[in-house]
């Protein structure tokens, strides 16, 4: 028994029909073939599933596919423009080292857009508190802090100019 | 020597922007056409006899394609001891044995038929402790071994020790001996990307498996004794290795899920693909094992090391892993960590009914570095010298040799204890009140530093430790890197595009690597031991040579009045003897070189074996790396003596690493090897209760995030520019982690004078040793 669904995804309008005990990470990876959203765990612990919905970085493996009707979801696909640019936090994560083996780094980096949108000019502190549910087993987090630094830095020039 | 130009800078990774962008292809994004999804069901007990396995209800279940067990398909041996079965057949040795499988059209369908398989078991007297499994009338976890011989004891058929000099003489002649008991965790690697593979078979029997493996080599050739024990002699198998998403040791054998995949997918037809959840990764993958050993040290009045005598017991765990082998790398600590002239190791390594265990990270370094670090501080304060200066008067020392027959070639420990000392303010630090804290009465402070050795220069521990790589350079300038060794995350291929840049003389952006393919690279051994960069970047300044040395030859004949010539960026100069020297692009004497008659197209190709042995392991003495890397980690803590609280005020870690290749990984390797010895040293344990793993789960299983490392770290390069290493480079993958947890624990020791020697030092732990102390 499926239930149709209706949502935005990285601005566009989509459709599925999902099982009802399905997860927003389910509806994503399988049925609309966004794989770029990972799952580490499975049960919120990690955050290497963390997507937007409606601004807010979520969880997708807790979240229930139910819930997001009407709403609007971002995930790592949604942050690059056309022509192979990569957005701000994305290219600083790129260029400071802030992804080793990678699969940490779409949670990584969803969880600092949320971040550097409430508060452009974080402080350390704020950043390593920010990014406390998402784990990285390769990094030791030192050059991810520093990846979010820059990309705050770019954020702000990005405004400037 | 060609300019360097890349070499030694800070680069980007090629692979981040495709990470970043969530486009890099993991195992889990995978998808072949018609495939199915295997899941395994696993054992209800640490010991038993299997006695039925009813898989009909299962079977019966809508979207389910196949189930399988042992006895419905051929017995498939897993493991260099050959001791484990992919699907158990009358018995099983540990909670997490495969019994059965089923391939069902999706993952939710596979977990329910999973569910319906029944299995009647008679349960058998077990063991979880090694030394109990030890002593005379233990449970056999193996009654016959592979080759239907009678077992009669749980000790593994693996021997390994050395033995320099006489211990009981040079003991007796110590002025100061210290003994002590140390032990360490099971622990997860805990890869982000969880374990997974897909099989898939073409209509003439060759398989075609898509593995996170580090040895794809090596598991080609598992494979094909696979296949030839499924009755498919003669067949291939194709091993590709996707993004890894962490590999830390896991991906150094063949697993039996691998085995179950390529089962399923032989009697499906389909292809058939296997990716753990983190619950089944924590509960059946294979985690770091546990080691307990037992030391002696000696100095004389002056401080200088007379010996010291190891004996090690690993918890194997119910099959052998190449984990199994850890002293092979433990030999290098115990008998050439500083110069100690005399020196014994014994290994015991045991068979229980624990989960098996595997490699990690170190492979056998930081469980003894644990003991031989954290004994040296207790040495130390014997003999009433500082622990600082107890190192510096025994640090390695170049161009010796060590009892293990080691050579050192390049030695930069005496620079890392300095930078170490220095920076860590050591001298201040042990000269201050620890209560220095003064609004925080009940809260101490303390210094400690541990050093390390590791194999810097590859690992010689299979019979052969060489690297392939093919270099073929296309009309435009690109040159497309076939290399059979694995980026998981490490940084490989950043090492490797900026060697091939400034060996060949091309930019970094030509550098274009491809995936790692049985089918199309040369052979490697594998992705561990450190060797990555030292290993691809040595074979590509050999096949880069090639390279030049064609490139040049055919301008000496297409340009015969130029007289010398230089690659640069891939802009070739030709220098003439009277005249000006003309500039070419590369791309165009390509072409040139190519649409002639006669034409020709470049294309190199090594095979760099490094000079190193296998060493003999009975006596544990043989050269086994081509150089040795060496450093020293520095930590302040402060302890919390009402809560037993450590906190981790700053560190710093100094390595040897010959030379620095790429700054940005090179700093991202260190950062994460400590991130994992913090984990080791204060949260991280598997929890089992006979046998059965408690805490599967992160959960329950804490790493550190973010928040716990938080403190400041200072890294030190000391670049001794070793003459075997690619631009003097030495390895650095696993060193990060190995001294972390001494340096803290002798931290804690400075702090409050309480010596933990077990592994994670919890709250409760240094709780329990203040009482003890007060």
């Amino acid at each position: 028994m499926k239930v149709g669904l209706e949502f935005e995804l990285n601005g566009v309008r989509v459709a599925a029909m999902v099982a009802p005990h399905k997860r927003l990470i389910d509806v994503l990876r399988d049925d609309l073939h966004h794989p770029g959203t990972k799952e580490g765990c499975g049960e919120g612990e990690c955050g290497a599933c963390t997507v937007l919905v409606d601004g807010r970085a979520v969880n997708s493996c807790l979240f229930p596919a139910l819930e997001i009707e009407g709403r609007a979801v971002t995930t790592i696909e949604g942050l690059a423009r056309p022509g192979a640019r990569l957005s701000p936090v994305q290219r600083a994560f790129a260029a400071r080292g802030g992804v080793q083996c990678g699969f940490c780094a779409s949670g990584m980096v969803m969880s600092a857009v949320e971040l550097l949108g409430d508060n452009p000019r974080p402080t350390d502190a704020e950043i390593r508190h920010a990014l406390a549910g998402n784990l990285c087993r390769c990094t030791g987090y030192v050059q991810i802090v520093e990846s979010v630094r820059l990309a705050a830095d770019a954020v702000d020039e990005e405004q400037e100019s | 020597m060609r300019p360097r130009r890349y070499i030694g800078e800070d680069h980007a990774r090629p692979d981040s922007p495709d990470k970043v962008a969530g486009k890099a292809v993991y195992i889990h994004d995978m998808v072949r056409p018609g495939m199915l999804y295997g899941k395994i069901k696993f054992s209800e007990h640490a010991h038993a006899r299997i006695v039925s396995i009813d898989t009909s209800k299962a079977e019966r279940l809508p979207g389910v394609k196949c189930v399988i067990t042992g006895a419905n398909t051929p017995q498939v041996r897993v493991g260099f001891l050959r001791d484990n079965l992919a699907l158990k057949r009358d018995r099983v040795r540990q909670f997490r044995d495969e019994v059965a499988a089923v391939a069902a059209i999706d993952p939710d369908i596979a977990a329910e038929a999973v569910d319906l398989i029944e299995v009647e078991y008679e349960p058998l007297p077990a063991v979880f402790d090694p030394v109990e499994a030890l002593a005379p009338g233990a449970p056999l976890v193996h009654e016959i071994d592979p080759r239907g011989r009678p077992c009669n004891t749980n000790r593994l058929p693996l021997d390994y020790g050395h033995c320099t000099g006489d211990i009981d003489e040079a003991r007796r002649r110590s002025a100061f001996v210290v003994e002590g008991d140390f032990s360490t965790p099971v622990v997860q690697q805990a890869c982000m990307g969880t374990a997974g593979c897909i099989a898939e078979f073409d209509m003439s029997g060759n398989l075609t498996m898509w593995a996170k493996t580090q040895i794809p080599f090596l598991a080609q050739r598992d494979f094909n004794r696979a296949l030839m024990e499924m009755g498919l002699p003669g067949n291939n198998s194709r091993v590709i290795v996707p993004a890894l998403g962490g590999g830390f040791g896991t991906g150094l054998d063949t697993h039996c899920y691998e085995y179950i995949a390529i089962l399923l997918a032989h009697a499906s037809g389909h292809a058939v693909k296997v990716v753990y959840d983190r619950e089944e990764e924590f509960a059946y993958l294979s985690p770091r094992q546990s080691a307990r050993t037992h030391i002696v040290q000696g100095c004389d009045r002056d401080g200088r090391l007379t010996f010291r005598d190891v004996r090690v017991l690993q918890d194997n765990g119910a099959y052998a892993s190449w984990g199994a082998t850890y002293p092979t790398v433990m030999l290098v600590p115990i008998t050439s960590l500083y110069t100690v002239p005399v020196v014994r190791f014994q290994a015991e390594i045991v068979y229980t009914n624990n989960t098996y265990c595997q490699a990690m990270r170190g492979y056998g370094n930081p469980e003894v570095t644990w003991a031989i670090e954290s004994n040296l501080d207790d040495l130390a304060e014997a003999a009433g010298i500082d622990p600082f200066e107890l190192r510096r008067l025994n640090c390695n020392r170049p161009d010796t040799t060590t009892p293990m027959g080691l050579k050192i070639s390049t030695c930069g420990l005496d620079q890392c204890l300095d930078a170490t000392g220095e920076k860590l303010g050591w001298a201040q630090r042990r000269a201050a009140d620890r209560r220095t804290n003064g609004d925080k009465p009940r809260k101490r402070r303390g210094v400690g530093m541990a050093s390390l050795i590791h194999v810097g220069g590859s690992g010689k521990i299979y019979k052969s430790d060489a690297s392939g790589i093919i270099l073929k350079l296309d009309d435009y300038a690109n040159v497309n890197v076939y290399y059979g060794g694995v980026e998981m995350g490490q940084g490989l291929h950043s090492s490797l595009s900026l060697a091939v840049a400034d060996a060949l003389g091309v930019t970094p952006a030509q550098v274009h690597i491809n995936e790692t393919d049985t089918g199309t690279c040369p052979w490697d051994v594998g992705t561990h031991a450190s060797r990555g960069a030292f290993m691809a970047c040595n074979a590509a300044i050999l096949a880069s040579d090639k390279l030049r040395a064609r490139i040049f030859q055919w301008c000496k004949q297409l340009y015969p009045e130029a007289t010398d010539f230089d690659l640069v960026d891939s802009v070739i100069t030709l220098g003439a003897a009277n005249g000006p020297s003309k500039q070419l692009e590369l791309a165009k004497l390509l072409r040139a070189i190519h649409f002639r008659d006669d034409g020709d197209m470049l294309t190199e190709t090594v095979f760099y074996d490094p000079p190193n042995e296998l060493p003999n392991w009975k006596t544990g003495i043989g050269n086994m790396s081509a150089t040795y890397t060496f450093g020293t980690q520095g930590v302040e803590v402060e302890v919390d003596e009402e809560t037993g609280d450590i906190e981790i005020l700053r560190m710093v870690s100094a390595i040897d690493v010959g030379r620095v290749l790429n700054r940005q990984t090179l700093e991202g390797q260190v950062y994460g090897g400590i991130a994992q010895g913090i984990g080791y040293a204060l949260y991280e344990e598997v929890k089992m209760h006979k046998g059965r793993i408690l805490n599967p789960g992160f959960t329950d299983y804490k790493i550190p995030t973010a928040a716990e490392m938080a403190f400041p770290i200072d890294l030190v390069f000391v670049e001794t520019d070793d003459a075997h290493g690619p631009f003097g480079a030495k390895g650095v993958g696993e060193p990060g982690l190995v001294p972390t947890a001494p340096a803290v624990a002798n931290a804690v020791y400075d702090a409050v004078g309480v010596r933990i020697t077990d592994l994670p030092i919890t709250p409760e732990k240094v709780l329990a040793a203040l009482a003890q102390r007060d």
